[in-house]
This record gives C-alpha cells, structure tokens and sequence, in this order.
C-alpha cells in the first residue's frame, strides 16, 4: 500500500470534506483518476514513502538547535536569514488543486513541499501557520509581464524588484517576462541583459519568453541555441507595430516551423499592424490626437482577423499558438471556434480586459485616458469583461497574464499631441488574483479550482513548469498562497505596489485576497505586511516540448504526412512558354514575376534544341534539372486520354 | 429584316426574382416593348408559343477569363468561342475580367479587352478590371476609368505572391479608394505568402503533380484571406464581392459577416457548385490538371451540396463560372511542376442547368430564386438593374425560355468549349434553355445555335450601385468619429530617443522625429497673452490653453 493510497483513505474516513471531484471544464478527470496524481510523485513510482519519513526523522535530531531560535522572534520564525530553516507548516488548511479539493496539512523544507497529509511527523518548533479551513493554493503565474521595459529611451516605470514585489502582493509567486530585443539585437544579449536585470531584482521565481523582432537565419539559430541551453520555450511574434517589430505571414509561416521543429510555444501578439497603421493615420488626420484615437484605430476586428490568421497558420505549420492579450469578445470568439475545430491554440485574457472596459479613453483627464493605452486596447464595449471571463470559466480561454507594463503620467504625455506615441502597457501584475475572483468565483461562473487552473495551473502546463509549479503536490515548489474569499478592497493608486500614478482598476471594489504569500518556501505577505528580498528570485529554466502541448502535435504530425500521386509520365504536346520564370524569387509561388525579368531570352521556336550529346541551346536557363523527361525506348504509353 | 427584330412570346409563365406570372411577352428592337395578355402587336410578327414553360432572364454570367493572355499564350475560347458556349447554356450576358501585367497601364489593357471583345463577342458583355499594383497612377486610371469608361467593379489579389499579389496596406488604400468613387472591391481570396511556403514545402518533398496544387492551397487559406478581407472592408465601410467561393470554411465566413451587417457578397462558381477536388488525385495526368484553379476544387465531396445550400438561402449572392480553360498542351507547361499549371476551369455554358438540377430539382430553392443568383443579383450589384436581369418593359431583350424536363450529358465531346477536357464530364443534368433570345434575336432553337460573331455590345456599368452602396452611404453618415475636447496636459513630459524611426506610413512609436522636444524649464506663460506662434510648433492652433488668469486648475489629477 502506497502513502498515497492510505492517505485517501484517511482523508474519506477521518476528515468530513471528502475530495471534491470536478465532473466538467476543461481538465474533466475521469472519476478516480485524480487518486495517483495528487500526491507524493515520488513516493508514488517507488513506494518508499515510509523509508522517507524515517530519513527525515534522522534529519531533524541532528538540526535541533534550530529550534531554539525559533522562540527569538517573527524574525527568525520566517527564516528570512537563515536559510538552514526554511521550515514551514501549514495546518488546516484546505487544499485547491485545479482537479480536487481537500483538506490537509502542508510541510516545506528548503522551499519544497516535502510532506501532505494529517498528523505529519514533523520537527518540532517549525513555524506553523493554522489556516483555519481557509483555502491553500498553488501561487499564482503572472504568464505575461514586461518589467523595466525600455522603449524609445524610457523605461516602464516598474522595474523587476517593483514588479515582482507587486505580484507576490497580490498572490502571484512566478511571473514570466518578456524579452523584448530591439530589432538587430542578438536575441542572446538581450537574453543575457534581461536575465542580468532579473536576477538582481527579481523577489520570486521568474521565467522569460522571448519575442522574434525580425526574422532571418541567424535568429533561427539563436532560438535553437535558447531552446537547448538558456531555458526558454516560447517565443512571441508581433503582427502588428508595423515597420518596427511586424513580420510578414511568410515569415510567421517560417518561425512557427522552427518553433514546432524546437518543441517551444509559438505566442502572437494579434493586430493587423497594416490596418492598424492607415487608421493610426487616418484618425489623425481628422485630427483626434487624443487616447480616443487609439482605441478607434485598433478597432476590435482587426484583432479578430489577426488571431483567425495565426490561427490559420498554426494549423498549417502544425505549431502550438498561444494568443496574448485577448481583448475583445469577436477574438475570444475566433480562439472558441478554433478550438471547437481541434486546433491546439491558448487564449490569454489579461488583468485589464477581464477587469475594466474601453469606455475610459474617452475620459477628459488626459493622464487618465492615457494610463488605459495598450495594445490592442480595451474594448469600448462594456460587456467585454464579463464575455471574456464566462469563456475563461468554461475554458475557452485557458491562462491569464496581466500584460503588467505601465509608465507613469509624464512618460505617457511624450504622446499628449500625437496617441501614436503614448507608449503601450496597463498595470495589473497585483489585481490579477483578485479581480478573476471577484468576476468569476464570486459570481459563481467557476469554482475555486478552475479559479487555480486559469491562474496557475494551466500556465505551468503549457509552458513545461507542472508540476514543480501550478500544484500543491510532495515535491513540488512551496510557492502557495492561503486566500481569504472574504476580504474585501478597494483597489487604488495610493495603496497599491507598483509605482506609477494611475491604477486603471481606480475605486474598484474586489472581494477575495490573498491572506498569506509563500514563496520559495519563505513567507512573504502575512498580516499585509511585505517581506520581500531583492535578487532572491531565480530564473526558472522550461524545457521544450511540453506534453500538456505537444502531444497531440506529435500525433499529428506523424499523420500528416503528404504523399504524391505516382503516374506515368506525361508525355503529350507541351505548349512553350515565352518566359522562363521560377529563377529569381527565392520562394517558389505560383505564376512568379515574369514582368519583373523582361531580360530573359525568348526560346527561338524554330531552332531545334535537340542534339545528340543531349546538349540543348537552353542549357544556359536554370531549371529543375532533376526531371527531365525522355520519350521511353518501347513507344510511348498514352496518359491523355479521357479516363 | 425589321421583322427579325420583332418577336412575341405566347403563353409563357414569366419569372422574374420576386415573382411568376403567365403573359405574353412583346419585344422589338431589341427591348421588351409590351408584357400581358392579349397584346395588340403588329402584323408579321414571328411568335413563339411557349406552351406554359418558364420564361426567365438570360442569364449574367458575372466572372469569365476569355482569351486570356498566359505566358505568351492564349486561352483556348476567344470570346467569340466563350460567348458562343454561354449562349448555348442560356447565359445572355457576360462580364469578363481585365488583367493587365503588373507595372503596365490600367487603360491600355481595358482597351486591349474591349478591342477583343468588340470583335467578336456574341453577346453583351461588361468589364471588370484586377488592380495587380497600386501606385497614384493607377489611382487616376481607376478613377477614370470608373467615371469615363463604365466600370464599376475592381478585383485586387491577395494570392500570387511577388506578382499579383498587394498587401494589407495597399488593400486598405483601394478599398478606400473605390468606397469613395462607389465602386465594387472584388477579392481573390487566398494567402499568397503561406501558399508560397506550402508550395516550396510540397515540391521538396517531391509532389509536383496537380495533388500538390490543392495540397498547397487548403481550404483555411481561402478562408483566412476571405476574413481578411472581410475585415479591411468593414474597417474601410467598403463593399465586397468575394470572387470564387470555393469552399466551405470561406463561404461560412461569409455568411456570418453577412449576419453581423457586413455589405459582402459571395459567388461561387460552376466548378465549386458541381464537382469536387477528389480528381487532383487522378491517375491521369492531364484529367488531373484540368481542374487546377484557384483557390482550387475542395477535396470535400459535401462541399458543392453545402455551397448549393447556402445559394438558396441567401448568404451566398451571385455565380460565375471563372471560365478559363486552357488546352492539355498549355496545362502541361507544369507537367513537372504543379506551380507552372495554368489555372482555370470551364463552366459558362455548364452554369444555369448545373444549378438547376443541384439547387432547383433537389428542392433546395425555388425557379424566383434561380433568376435572383442567376442573373437579377448580378444585374444589381453591376448597377444594370433592371435592364438586365429582369423580365419587364423597358428591359433589354434578352431571355430564354426554361425546359425543366431536358435531360443532357455534359461531355467533352458535345460542349461548345474548344478545350479537351470538361470537368464535368458525363454529368447528367435536368433543365436546360429550349430558346435563347438575346439582343431580340433567337441565338437558339431547336437545339441549333445561330450566333454571331461582333455582336455583343459593351454594357457600361456605373458607379453606386444601390445594391451595394445604400447601407454603405447610411453607414457613412453616421461614422464621424469626434475628438474628445480636453484641457491640454501640462504636466511633465519625459524625455525619449526615437530610434525607431524613419518609416514613411504613420505607425504606432515613430515618425515625429523632428518635432522639438518642449523645454520644461521655460514657462509657457506671459503676462502679455499667448506666446509667439513661433515658439512652440507642436501643438494643433485652434486648441491653446492659455493659463487662465485665476491660476491653473490641475488637469493632472485623479478624478
């Protein structure tokens, strides 16, 4: 009998709360089958589980003066400075995984789960926490952020140690940045500066995904070279911002072949920059110059065409896609289709459009108007928020980010006479947590396990973290989170973490916060005060090929293959063509420029090419050598006939 | 030979798109002169009795590719060979496509097309031209051409790419354009650049017959390009016409941008409404090619039963043929290399009884709504309603009496086409056209087809159709969008590069690149009144905020 087993039987004997089965969404668990995952992984695939306990026990009497120092203070009872005590129990609580909920306690050690269970032996003296029955969650995954962003000089007003120090107050204990090169930029430095940048401010664990500015070989080997060695999985591509970062559908097609080949994630930033840029200048020139421009040049179709043409090009290239910063209902509703149609695509709805609308570019406070900039913007309608959080509740749309990137008023107003140049980004790393339970848990659109799915879990799936992350399991990360659904607070710029001026969720009022932050086994938030240390977050490395992701791709692609008809060869009359085409263009499409290469000789139809040495007059004309065609020495067989 | 020109129709059931009713019909010169019953018409009069059977407008055949140049040749049907065909089908008008090279003159091939045509077309015939660049030039000739030359109706591409193909941008440009001088944006709608990579693909991987054709342009491309376009012309509140719906997935697009008020319209064609793209696996090389067109024949075998579905209901608006066959010997330019097919199929003379039988014997529409997609739609969106495409007095002579009960074989052998192959071949079909009188006169009659060569005139189209443009100019009206009034911002202003710039188009973070970067340290304000226009270029004139005397109110603040 596994610990796993006799601990089941435990929880359905002593504790009255049975585990909660979850019988829909997206993560539907055949009845049962939830019994082997939850637990110890470890224990599970050797069955020593008793063997540990007694380890641990020899552990303990030799680290007996830890104990001790317990009694000195909160200090040292967090461990903030001693890292040989990083011990931590969590009793009572009730654990929400993103399949089942049950109650038991949780015992870190150096930052991992090592223990779930009741009546755990543990060394004396730990730290305890009585959670009372309140809820336990995994951390949360801020899958989308851009802290201390440099944009045309500037850098976003939160650099990674405000960032991060938001995000774990808002119970979010892994975040994932964007590495934003600048085009001609080595993807690899920009790596190295991000990863520089990071690791010296960053209060908890972080990953980065990387985003492709321009397209060309070298970039394809730099991918390589970040998928095998740096950790990195995903990849963002840009169709919109024109001229700057936008690449063609050509080149798309091409980096989501080298994305599927790598194993990564290919994300998209879906805008038709094309568009984008005409109405950018036809707005101005009617001169609106104001945040209102902004949102009537990114109208809302324009990001639906966009996501329904990476979704078109994923299924062509077979490659995983994952949309960042749906914003609208109409894009939210092309992902749904898609989805219904079998592609393997994400949704990534962000803090701000699950929590405010679009209205507010009209507003007359310029600074305020500006602070809702991003791209693509809020959408005018006000029944977005709710459309998109009802498809994240039914799993249409699966992660969520925060996009968190704000600058402060006087940065925005180096756009105050043109809305083209009020640079791009909302806050919303701190709110998120709270706002999707506000809009959703509370309104009862989904349960606290799909809240830990759309928050956590997911995101650890798909990009390749699970279940070190994105679960309270033995053996995975002590990143947690004790939530209070019954706090309430008014979200506002005078209290919140970040340090720009406006908080676009102002006056908000959500219900549900968290109570206790633990990170890397370290409590952070308790009794809302904040504890956090700079540099200590690590970079978290991913690896390719996720399973949650790719198994179906794999099985796809070995079914995909093309085979051609085999036929005799054709052997009938051929009309001459006057201009030999395919020479120049580097890719080969149909009917390629013959106007652009008047210089080609015309074939002289009355001289024949025809010589014994089998050399022809037109040997000087490239062509596919490869298949020439010779009458056959019997005769030649007839394929034209009808039939 | 007055008397040639003068002819009634007794006893025919007249169906026009919104209704059927039994009268005779009086024509003369060309027009209808009279309908009811007992006319008084003049003596010698060549009748026709009709014996109750439907008489319906000739049909428009609104996409056909006669004598188009490829490469140094030519399709086989010239417009006297195509026209002859559209006639013998019961087609009376054609509207035919002007290609011009990329790089040359707009003009110059709407002349070259209206030499060919003059000379030898059968029947009436309009213009459409493809826009295949985009400069200020051919803006002109567009403009001229819609104001002086009776088109009303423009297809740009959003396949063949580095040669037909233009881009979002460009798009935007031209669907703009002809929003504003009244004209019809037509769209091939394809992914030129995802098609050229699946075609580089297919070809290393060895594929070079025609399967590699429909293997390199799946229906999603068609259908991301339709949504595409889609897009841009409702940004632009311009209207569509979506030439060669081919598929299922497009034509779904279709119809729900039709149902959230998008002013588009769809036209499948004869290939996509009767066959299947099951023969690109032929064995046979040359039946296998005949099919190759673009966007091509979708491997689905439900997809012309759904396509039929769709034209009954309405969310599917008008058909064409895309007529444009070539000879084995010009398709076998790609016999080792799919990419060097030349594209087109038949269908002119196939159209009107192939939807009969599929659409009107099956149930799946009535005879009103087989005048409507077959020739009233066209009319309208052409702006030639009711000249053509309607049965009534005033209208142009031009209409065929209906046998529902015919039953023909299509084959190769038998059709009017000078191409080898028919990719119909021993389809049997019920309806066809007993007579066909177009211009007035009787082209066909007891199976014998008397064209003659010349005669179609040249039917200019104008702009604003109110088909098309009704909804479009209300919309317009309403679309003004109004800046937000506000206090200017006076706080802080940060200091930023602008590395990023040097882009002609006005895209988000860059081009003011030579606008003065305010200084902050000296004050705007002056006891004597605004400063000196001169001083600071970067704001708009009607909108200075002078300090107002009572001291400055914060506009900064939250609130």
């Amino acid at each position: 009998m596994s610990t796993a087993g006799a601990f089941f039987q435990s929880v359905s004997s002593d504790s009255p709360p049975r585990p909660r089965q979850k019988f829909c969404g997206v993560f539907c668990p055949v009845e049962g089958s939830a019994d082997g995952k939850t637990l110890d992984l470890d224990a599970l695939s050797a069955c020593r589980g008793g063997g540990r306990v007694i380890d641990r026990q020899t552990d303990i009497s030799q680290r007996r003066k830890v104990e001790i120092r317990e009694s000195t203070g909160k200090e040292a009872l967090q461990n903030l400075d001693d890292k040989r005590s990083d011990r931590l129990l969590i009793k009572g609580a009730k654990i929400v995984n993103d399949d089942q909920s049950f109650c038991a306690d949780v015992y870190m050690e150096d930052g991992v789960i090592k223990q779930i269970g009741e009546n755990l032996i543990v060394p004396g003296g730990v730290k305890t926490i009585d959670a009372h029955g309140r809820m336990l969650m995994p951390g949360g995954i801020d899958v989308h952020t851009r802290f201390q962003m440099p944009d045309r000089g500037m850098t976003a007003a939160d650099d990674f140690y405000q960032g991060t120090k938001a995000a774990l107050a808002g119970g979010t204990t892994m975040i994932l940045d964007h590495v934003l090169p600048e085009p001609g930029v080595s993807l690899l430095s920009a790596f190295e500066q991000w990863r520089e940048w990071a690791d010296s401010k960053a209060c908890c664990d972080y990953s980065l995904h990387i985003d492709i500015t321009e397209w060309h070989k070298g970039i394809q080997e730099e991918m390589e070279t970040l998928v095998k060695d740096h950790g990195v999985n995903s990849f963002l591509v840009y169709l919109a911002y024109k001229d700057i970062f936008q690449l063609t559908d050509a080149q798309v097609y091409e980096v989501f072949s080298v994305i599927r080949d790598l194993g990564a994630i290919a994300q998209v930033h879906a805008e038709n920059g094309d568009i984008v840029a005409e109405e950018q200048r036809r707005i101005l020139e009617q001169g609106i110059t104001g945040p209102e421009g902004h949102v009537l040049s990114h109208p809302e179709e324009v990001e639906a065409e966009a996501v329904n043409r990476s979704v078109t090009v994923a299924n062509q290239t077979n490659c995983p896609l994952y949309v960042t910063k749906v914003m609208s209902k109409s894009a939210a509703d092309v992902i749904a289709q898609a989805r219904k149609k079998g592609t393997v695509v994400y949704g990534e709805p962000i803090t701000a459009s699950l929590g405010t609308d679009g209205s507010h570019y009209w507003s007359k406070n310029w600074a305020k108007a500006a602070a809702y900039v991003t791209s693509p913007p809020l959408s005018p309608d006000p029944t977005t928020p709710d459309y998109l959080n009802s498809l994240l509740s039914c799993g249409d749309l699966q992660v969520t980010g925060s996009a968190h990137c704000p600058f402060n008023t006087a940065q925005r107003a180096v756009g105050k006479d043109d809305f083209t140049l009020i640079p791009e980004g909302v806050n919303g790393t701190e709110e998120r947590m709270s706002i999707i339970w506000d809009k959703c848990v509370v309104t009862g659109k989904m349960d606290e396990n799909q809240f830990v799915a759309v928050t956590s879990t997911n995101a650890a799936k798909i990009f390749n973290l699970y279940p070190r992350k994105g679960r309270i399991a033995v053996g995975s990360d002590a990143d947690l989170v004790l939530w209070d659904p019954d706090v309430t607070k008014i979200i506002s710029a005078k209290s919140h973490n970040s340090t720009v001026e406006y908080n676009i969720f102002e006056g908000t009022e959500v219900r549900g916060g968290p109570l206790v932050v633990i990170s890397q086994g370290k409590i952070i938030l308790e009794e809302g005060n904040l504890h956090v240390t700079e540099g200590s977050g690590r970079f978290v490395a991913r690896k390719p090929f996720p399973d949650y992701v790719y198994k179906r791709i794999k099985a796809r692609s070995r079914l995909a293959e093309l085979r051609g008809v085999p036929r005799g060869l054709y052997d009938g009359p051929v009309c001459e063509v006057s201009v030999t085409p395919k020479t120049m263009t580097p890719v080969s499409s149909a009917k390629t420029s013959p106007a652009k290469q008047p210089s080609q000789p015309v074939r002289n139809l009355h001289q024949s090419g025809f010589s014994l040495s089998g050399a022809q007059v037109d040997d000087n004309i490239p062509r596919r050598n490869t298949q020439r065609i010779v009458a056959p020495p019997g005769g030649r067989a007839n394929i034209t006939s009808l039939g | 030979k007055i008397e040639l020109d003068r002819l009634l129709i007794k006893g025919g059931r007249i169906v026009n798109d919104d209704q059927s009713f039994h009268a005779d019909i009086y024509m003369e010169d060309g027009l209808i002169k009279q309908i009811g019953d007992n006319l008084i018409v003049p003596g010698g009069v060549k009748t026709i009795e009709a014996n109750g059977k439907m008489v319906i407008p000739g049909g428009i055949d609104i996409h056909t590719h006669f004598q188009m140049p490829y490469r140094g040749t030519t399709t086989v049907d010239d417009f006297a060979q195509g026209s002859k065909a559209a006639l013998a089908g019961g087609t009376t008008m054609i509207v035919d496509h002007v290609i011009p090279e990329p790089g040359t003159s707009l003009m110059e091939a709407y002349d070259q097309w209206r030499q060919w045509a003059d000379e030898k077309a059968c029947c009436d015939y309009s213009l459409h031209v493809d826009i295949t660049h985009w400069n200020d030039s051919v803006k002109q000739e567009v403009d001229s051409l819609i104001k002086d030359k009776g088109v009303n109706s423009f297809q740009v591409y959003m396949a063949y790419k580095d040669y037909y193909q233009l881009s979002n941008s460009q798009l935007y440009e031209i669907f703009t354009f002809l929003a504003e001088k009244g004209g019809i944006v037509q769209v091939h709608a394809e992914n030129g650049e995802i098609i050229a990579e699946e075609q580089a693909r297919m070809l290393q991987m060895g594929i070079t017959g025609p399967e590699g054709h429909v293997l390199s342009r799946p229906e999603e491309l068609e259908a991301e390009a339709v949504f595409r376009a889609v897009t841009i012309a409702s940004q632009t509140n311009c209207p569509l016409y979506v030439t060669r719906v081919m598929s299922k997935s497009a034509a779904d697009i279709i119809s729900q941008a039709r149902k959230k008020g998008n002013v588009v319209f769809g036209e499948p064609i004869t290939a996509s409404l009767g066959t299947d793209g099951t023969h690109y696996w032929s064995k046979n090389w040359a039946k296998a090619a005949a099919f190759v067109t673009s966007p091509p024949l979708s491997p689905d075998p439900t997809t012309p039963d759904y396509l039929n579905t769709l034209l009954a209901s309405g969310d599917l608006s008008v058909t064409g043929s895309a007529h444009c066959t070539f000879s084995v010997a010009q398709k076998a330019i790609g016999k080792d290399d799919f990419t060097q097919i030349p594209e087109g199929v038949n269908g002119v003379e196939e159209r009107m009884a192939l939807i009969w039988d599929k659409a009107v014997t099956t149930g799946k529409m009535d005879e009103n709504m087989f005048v409507a997609i077959t020739s009233t739609n066209a009319a309208k969106i052409l702006n030639l309603y009711p000249r053509k495409g309607r049965i009534a007095v005033g209208s142009d002579a031009d209409l065929i009496i209906w046998d529902t009960d015919s039953v023909r074989t299509i084959t190769a052998k038998t059709h009017n086409s000078a191409a080898e192959y028919n990719i119909f071949e021993g389809m049997e079909l019920r309806g066809a056209p007993l007579v066909v009188i177009c211009q007035g006169k009787i082209v066909l009659e007891d199976g014998k087809l008397q064209v003659t060569s010349g005669a179609g005139r040249f039917i200019p189209c104008s702009p604003f159709p109110d088909f098309a443009y009704k909804r479009v100019k209300a919309r317009k009206q309403l679309a003004v969008l109004r800046a937000v009034p506000r206090g200017m911002y006076d706080g802080p202003v940060s200091e930023f590069s602008m590395s990023r710039g040097g882009t002609p188009s006005a895209s988000a973070r860059t081009s003011p690149t030579k606008q003065p970067v305010r200084n902050l340290h000296q004050s705007g304000f002056s006891l004597t009144g605004p400063p000196t226009p001169d001083e600071v270029p970067i704001r708009p004139a009607g909108r200075r905020i002078v300090v107002p005397p009572g001291g400055r109110s914060n506009i900064t603040s939250l609130s």
